[in-house]
């Protein structure tokens, strides 16, 4: 019986995050620092024409203004310096600022000025004056769409059976196309650089997902080598993406540090995020679904387009989840992209498994409805028994567990079929449902882990908490098999001078790293039983390593536990202070025998002013099959953020750009609506648990993206029911529903 | 932010002497929004006088009605017994504003100061007129669905963005102010805020250097019957698509005297004297209320993503005139 | 309004802290009560996190300017203002620029980053703070103003080691992930609590002439609308608010499914198709 894995655990760092000593990015006190403030250009394109820095640099306190004019080249030539932008070099197109005359997107910066204090930087980044020759420019994908084209990387999505053919002879057809805008991931925290430099030695303390990406982006930057950075990122508030690669503004502070030979702090402010970093594309899809009387799906075809930058490829494979989850010989489902004249999108909590998933379940709503069959019903007769691209068997797959548990709990057979049929005095009541899917990916992690003589252990991974709770359910493994109580480990993550962990994202980290802190904790076991049976006397003479658990300061057999021995008086009569084992852990290639994915099943109620047009998601239910759930009670607040991403997706979220300038009109949180206290309200979460020893050594899955996935369009279902209205386009604000 | 003097005014007199005397210098009394847009460099004072100290934050019984100090916190405003008792609409209006914070930081004067929340206002590299006359208006062909639908003009589509003026203007209020002279007038809530016209730039009727001291309330009639709707994006902590300031003085089942204003719909609270006519005199019905919301919207005119604040004003009206009327 | 937990009404445990807390002899022995127990497990880590935190600052403090480092040649302030306030209790004089707000002044000048920027615009509420009592936004106070006045920020809830009770609900209760956003919420709370303490109303509240008594979920989730939690823990941010309040538990709203539940649902399916 485990003791703590698949248990309830507060998080280890919740004192240090409650009483605000948990230090964030632009926290660490660093003597001499000088700040930062980024200007952003005001054209979609063109070139810079003049730049006066004059006024800026006579303003009081101002150190130094960089332009394109001055600043030095930051690495090997950038995508993002050449005329037109394609690049031909293959390394890195992402956008390095400061670098040419060249305007790609509208607010981009065009200029840094560092001064002894942030009042004075921000003044005097106001006295920056930039003139342009601008060009014409496209933001509006709508009317890029025709220009699609599908990404130059990956294989052309081939069609499976005769797609088209199948559809015009499916007796029951649905075609529709849907929306989704722009969004940005508003974590809470603003990125923020710190930059120090020593000799040709860099340190940065950075807000990242991969403290390993930002250091080999900055010694590429500087030409220096990958040991002379160390980057540093021990809390991050909120990511959600948005700092997976790294974005400009960590060059760019240590850049200025280098010139003025100061530590340098870059904070973006919240206008600055919106053309920062990435973003969730806009995203137009036509599905189409073809299926017979009884409401088996014939064909499917599932056409996605968004946008990308003029300067570099970005596809969010929005399409990619159609092709799994369902059972259907005939499909096609690509994934098109259209150039525009703003920053490059990036991956967005869920990226392309929500937008795609949006417009498919919504389709398989609307495909209910044009068969008269309940929504939950049809997806069960179309339930993918084996991966309908591989046809491989899945590693595990609950979804059918999930949905019929979910109905259950949920009360779905008192759903009454028909729109406006339910009521709740005078608010209309709708129920709606979607399936989830993600992966269940494993990315190559390595840990280390030094135990200690006095009992206690020392961990270590250079992996990220965003917020999933990373620090605890890391702790929690190794506590688990190094037979510890949780408060003798201490886990640290996010420095370079740890070993090397992969971005945290995709919902991968705990399959990743904590397999790796597995595999070292049993390395240790290993290692301890060796030494041990050093010794004539010992007890385990004969046992293999996989015999052994170590628990409470022994070593014992599993098969017989009075046969053990003391740890400590292994490692003392061995002259031992630490024991120190490095494991890396790699999927295992069992793996490609299999499909191996995580799946779910949501349910929402949502209540409609039928005169005011205002929705309230009354209740929300997640049932989740992804394998094996370490911490419940962070998974929980996994599930419980899903669902108040997929309100915000649904309901609120909208990146606003006048395309007569390409300019981004709602730089802020008070037009750039994200969900609030009062907009949520019941969130419960059903945990169906899977077996599964193919994944990983665990059995984890990861739910981060998960829970978020089929919200949206449970959702947009459940308006429908509540209203008779079918929005296709998101958000579905109240003037949508009048 | 452009640097300032910070000025600690020691009383009023000496607080409008000291803006009047400077044409860049502007009252600092919560900060809520003057210290954003500062910092977007949308307002560029040199010199902010500091009115914290003054007091000027009572709330008292005056003259039949009730006088609330320009200083006096929102939150204060909005609890305290007088108000919840005779003015509910009042507290309703202002607890439908911002969030407990900002209500504890911002002042009665401050709030009716307010300026819009249009995004181009806000953006420095876009046109506005009220920021920049002259530059143009970003929102008139741009993106406007919370623009205005009633008074805007060619130079500006803006809204006030306020609750608490269209509870204090349902309620005929009268705002008190002191010029640097040291003479006080009186202005009435509803001829407070400016229509756009061709100055944009002019939110109001204020002088520069004039002080509001005080905003009177005078006797109600509409303490049982009033209601405040507030119609957003999200649940909470965000501005009005539309907000409607209702009151009723009933007697019996007929109407004696209505007051019907509109928020988020205009460049100053608007008050609808079609409806408040449609209504007097009228049994308190929803026929009633639907023919007077069709009276107020009557002469709305849409921008090019805005006209759904006509059927939702309608809708709005209707609703806050039934809960008033205790009907729903 | 019980804003203090007494020695027998602390937050309740879950089974598996239970036995967690059996399991943990250091706690066990020193006789702790169960109130203390998710503020000390933790707090063990606190020790390390805070060590190793320390430990880059130590070294970051040693730093030397650079030789040929740049200054500006002027680094005056300009309109340099003088504020004596109180932090915490503790009196601090500050000359500021009379641009810099109070959020600044603590995380720039004070060495108090608890306090978190999240938008500097009163948009999102990461930044509150009490002044005089009273939750308001410290990116919206210009430092000057706070000359003479009383500041807590989330570095002065805690009585030493004794956390004040909303921060040991926030812990049980899982009130936040990403934890940036969660000083603002707390601040927030514990002015709220305090006001609704007062009898304040708030856009939820029916009746404005009854006196207040309990606060409702809906009505803490109103008036808790002005902090942004984007990581989404607002259920949980509610029932951790609500227990600081009124002493009332919020049920745990997941679950596992048992094995006689699986087998239940797939006997149903088995017998549906035949």
């Amino acid at each position: 019986m485990p003791r703590y894995i698949g248990k309830e655990m507060s998080r280890v760092d919740g004192v240090a995050k409650v009483t605000g000593r948990a230090k964030y990015a632009a926290e660490f006190q660093v003597p001499n620092i000088a700040y930062g403030f980024i200007v952003l250009g005001t054209v979609a394109k063109g070139t810079i024409k003049t730049l006066d820095t004059r006024e800026a640099e006579r303003a009081p306190g101002v150190i130094r203004v960089f332009t394109h004019l001055n600043a030095p080249k930051l690495g090997p030539k950038a995508a993002t310096e050449d005329s037109p932008p394609r690049a031909t070099e293959e390394r890195d197109k992402s956008f390095r600022a400061l670098q040419s005359d060249r305007i790609f997107f509208n607010g981009q910066p065009v200029a840094l000025v560092v001064a002894e204090t942030y009042e004075q930087a921000r003044y005097a980044a106001r006295l920056v004056k930039v003139s342009y020759n601008a060009e014409k420019h496209a933001t509006d994908t709508e009317t890029v769409r025709g220009s699609a084209r599908l990404p130059s990387q990956g294989p052309p999505p081939k069609p499976r059976g005769n797609p088209e053919e199948a559809m015009k002879s499916a007796p029951v057809k649905v075609e529709a196309e849907y929306r989704i805008p722009i969004e940005h991931h508003n974590a809470m925290e603003p990125h923020a650089a710190i930059a120090v430099w020593q000799g040709d030695k860099l340190k940065v303390f950075d807000k990242t997902q991969e403290v390993y990406g930002v250091r080999t982006h900055l010694a590429s930057a500087f030409g220096v080598p990958e040991e002379n950075v160390s980057v540093v990122s021990p809390y991050v508030g909120g990511a959600f993406g948005s700092s997976l690669r790294p974005n400009y503004y960590p060059a760019l502070t240590a850049m200025a540090a280098r010139e003025i030979k100061r530590p340098v702090k870059v904070v973006y402010t919240r206008t600055q995020m919106f053309t920062g970093h990435g973003y969730r594309p806009y995203t137009i899809q036509k599905v189409a679904l073809g299926a017979d009387k009884t409401g088996k799906l014939i064909s499917m075809i599932h056409e996605a387009v968004h946008n990308t930058s003029s300067f570099e490829e970005f596809s969010d494979n929005t399409t990619g989840f159609t092709r799994q989850v369902y059972a259907c010989p005939n499909l096609y489902a690509p994934t098109k992209i259209a150039d525009t004249d703003l920053n490059t999108p990036t991956w967005m909590r869920a990226p392309g498994a929500v937008s795609g998933m949006f417009a498919l379940e919504c389709a398989m709503d609307e495909l209910a409805y044009a068969l008269k069959i309940d929504p939950l019903e049809l997806r069960l007769i179309n339930y993918a028994e084996t991966d309908p691209e591989s046809g491989r068997p899945f590693s595990s797959k609950a979804l059918r567990e999930c949905y019929r548990l979910g109905a259950e709990k949920f009360g779905w057979k008192e759903r009454k079929m028909e729109p406006r049929s339910m009521r709740d005095g005078r608010l209309l009541v709708g129920w709606g449902t979607a399936t989830g899917i993600w992966g269940a990916f494993q990315m190559p992690a390595t840990a280390r882990i030094t135990f200690k003589a006095d009992g206690t252990a020392h961990v270590v991974s250079a992996t990220s908490d965003i917020g999933p709770g990373t620090y605890t359910v890391v702790t929690m493994i190794a506590a688990e098999y190094l037979g510890l109580t949780p408060d003798r480990v201490q886990f640290e993550l996010g420095n370079t001078k740890f070993p090397r962990a992969p971005a945290q994202g995709g919902s991968w980290t705990t399959a990743s790293v904590g397999s790796a802190v597995h595999g070292a904790a049993l390395a240790v076991g290993a290692r301890l039983l060796a030494l041990a049976n050093r010794e004539e006397s010992s007890p385990l003479k004969g046992a293999n390593a996989a015999d052994v658990e170590m628990l409470d300061g022994r070593l014992r057999l599993k098969a017989d536990p009075s046969k053990s021995v003391s740890i400590s008086d292994v490692m003392r009569r061995n002259n031992l202070a630490e024991v120190v084992e490095t494991f890396e852990a790699k999927p295992s290639p069992e793996r490609r025998k299999y499909a191996t994915m995580a799946h779910g099943a949501q349910f929402v109620e949502v209540k409609i002013d039928p005169d005011l047009g205002t929705v309230r998601v009354a209740r929300a239910i997640e049932v989740t099959a992804c394998g094996k759930i370490i911490n419940p009670k962070a998974s929980h607040s996994q599930e419980i953020g899903g669902v108040v991403w997929g309100i915000g997706m649904a309901l609120q979220e909208a990146t606003e750009i006048d395309h007569r300038y390409g300019r981004i009109m709602n730089p802020n949180l008070q037009h750039y609506h994200v969900p609030v206290n009062a907009d949520v309200h019941e969130v419960e979460t059903l945990f169906v648990e899977e077996d599964d020893s193919v994944v990983n050594p665990l059995g984890v899955k990861g739910m981060g993206e998960l829970g978020m996935v089929g919200i949206p369009a449970a959702i947009a279902n459940a308006v429908f029911h509540a209203t008779g209205r079918r929005v296709r386009e998101l958000p579905i604000t109240p003037d949508k529903l009048l | 932010m452009r640097p300032f003097k910070y000025v600690r005014a020691s009383d009023p007199n000496a607080a409008t002497r000291a803006v009047a005397a400077n044409p860049n210098a502007k009252f600092l009394a919560g900060g809520t929004n003057i210290l954003d847009l500062m910092k977007e460099n949308v307002e560029r004072p040199n010199e902010l006088v500091d009115l914290t100290r003054l007091g000027l934050n009572e709330i008292k019984a005056a003259g039949g009605g009730v006088s609330i100090g320009a200083l006096a916190k929102n939150t204060d405003t909005a609890n305290h017994p007088l108000i919840r008792k005779s003015y509910p609409l009042l507290t309703q209006a202002i607890v439908a504003g911002a969030s407990g914070q900002l209500r504890n930081m911002a002042t009665n004067g401050g709030n009716l100061l307010q300026r819009t929340r249009c995004q181009y206002f806000y953006d420095t590299a876009m046109p506005c007129n009220k920021r920049e006359p002259g530059s143009g208006c970003g929102a008139l062909e741009g993106l406007n669905r919370i623009h205005a639908v009633f008074g805007w003009s060619d130079k500006c589509v803006a809204t006030y963005p306020g609750d608490m003026a269209n509870a204090l203007y349902a309620l005929e209020a009268v705002v008190r102010v002191k010029g640097a002279n040291g003479r006080e007038r009186t202005i009435p809530v509803g001829e407070f805020h400016r229509l756009p016209g061709d100055t944009p730039e002019k939110d109001n009727n204020l002088a520069h250097g004039e002080l509001i001291t005080a905003i009177e309330l005078p006797k109600s009639n509409f303490a049982r019957n009033s209601y405040y709707l507030k119609v957003r994006d999200r649940a909470s902590y965000a501005f009005a698509l539309v907000a409607v300031a209702a009151a009723l003085e009933l007697d019996g089942g007929t109407i004696k005297q209505a007051r019907v204003v509109l928020g988020g719909v205009a460049h100053k609270p608007w008050r609808s004297a079609e409806a408040e006519a449609a209504l007097s005199g009228k049994p308190a019905s929803e026929e009633s209320f639907r023919r007077a919301a069709e009276a107020a919207l009557k002469d709305a005119k849409p921008l090019a993503h805005n006209a759904y604040k006509i059927e939702l004003g309608k809708r709005a009206v209707v609703r806050a005139l039934m809960r008033a009327s205790g009907l729903a | 309004m019980n804003d203090d937990f007494d020695e027998t009404s602390g937050p309740e445990l879950t089974a598996d802290e239970e036995a967690l807390l059996k399991e943990l002899p250091t706690l066990t022995d020193v006789g702790q009560a169960r109130r203390t127990f998710l503020g000390q497990t933790v707090a063990c880590g606190l020790g390390a996190f805070a060590l190793m935190l320390l430990e880059q600052e130590k070294a970051l403090a040693a730093l030397a300017a650079s030789p040929d480092a740049l200054f500006a040649t002027a680094p005056a302030l300009e309109n340099p203002v003088r504020v004596v306030l109180k932090v915490n209790g503790a009196t601090k004089t500050l000359e500021v620029d009379s641009r810099m707000v109070l959020l600044d002044a603590l995380r720039e000048r004070l060495e108090l980053t608890g306090t978190k920027k999240g938008c500097d615009q009163g948009q999102c509420g990461a930044c509150t703070v009490l002044v005089d009592g009273r939750r308001v936004l410290s990116c919206l106070t210009l430092a000057a103003t706070v000359e003479g006045k009383d500041v807590t920020t989330v570095e002065g809830l805690a009585k030493g080691d004794e956390l004040h009770p909303v921060q040991v609900a926030f812990i049980k209760y899982d009130g936040f992930q990403c934890g940036y956003c969660t000083p603002g919420q707390i601040c927030s709370a514990v002015g709220m609590l305090e006001e609704a303490r007062r009898g304040e109303v708030s856009h939820v509240t029916e009746d404005l002439s009854a006196p207040l008594k309990q606060l409702s979920d809906d009505e803490i989730r109103e008036r808790m609308s002005g902090n942004i939690c984007r990581c989404g823990a607002y259920p949980k941010i509610v029932a951790a608010i609500q227990e600081a309040h009124s002493g009332r538990e919020t049920a745990r709203s997941w679950s596992f499914v048992g094995e006689e539940e699986l087998a239940r649902v797939r006997k149903e399916w088995d017998d549906e198709a035949v």
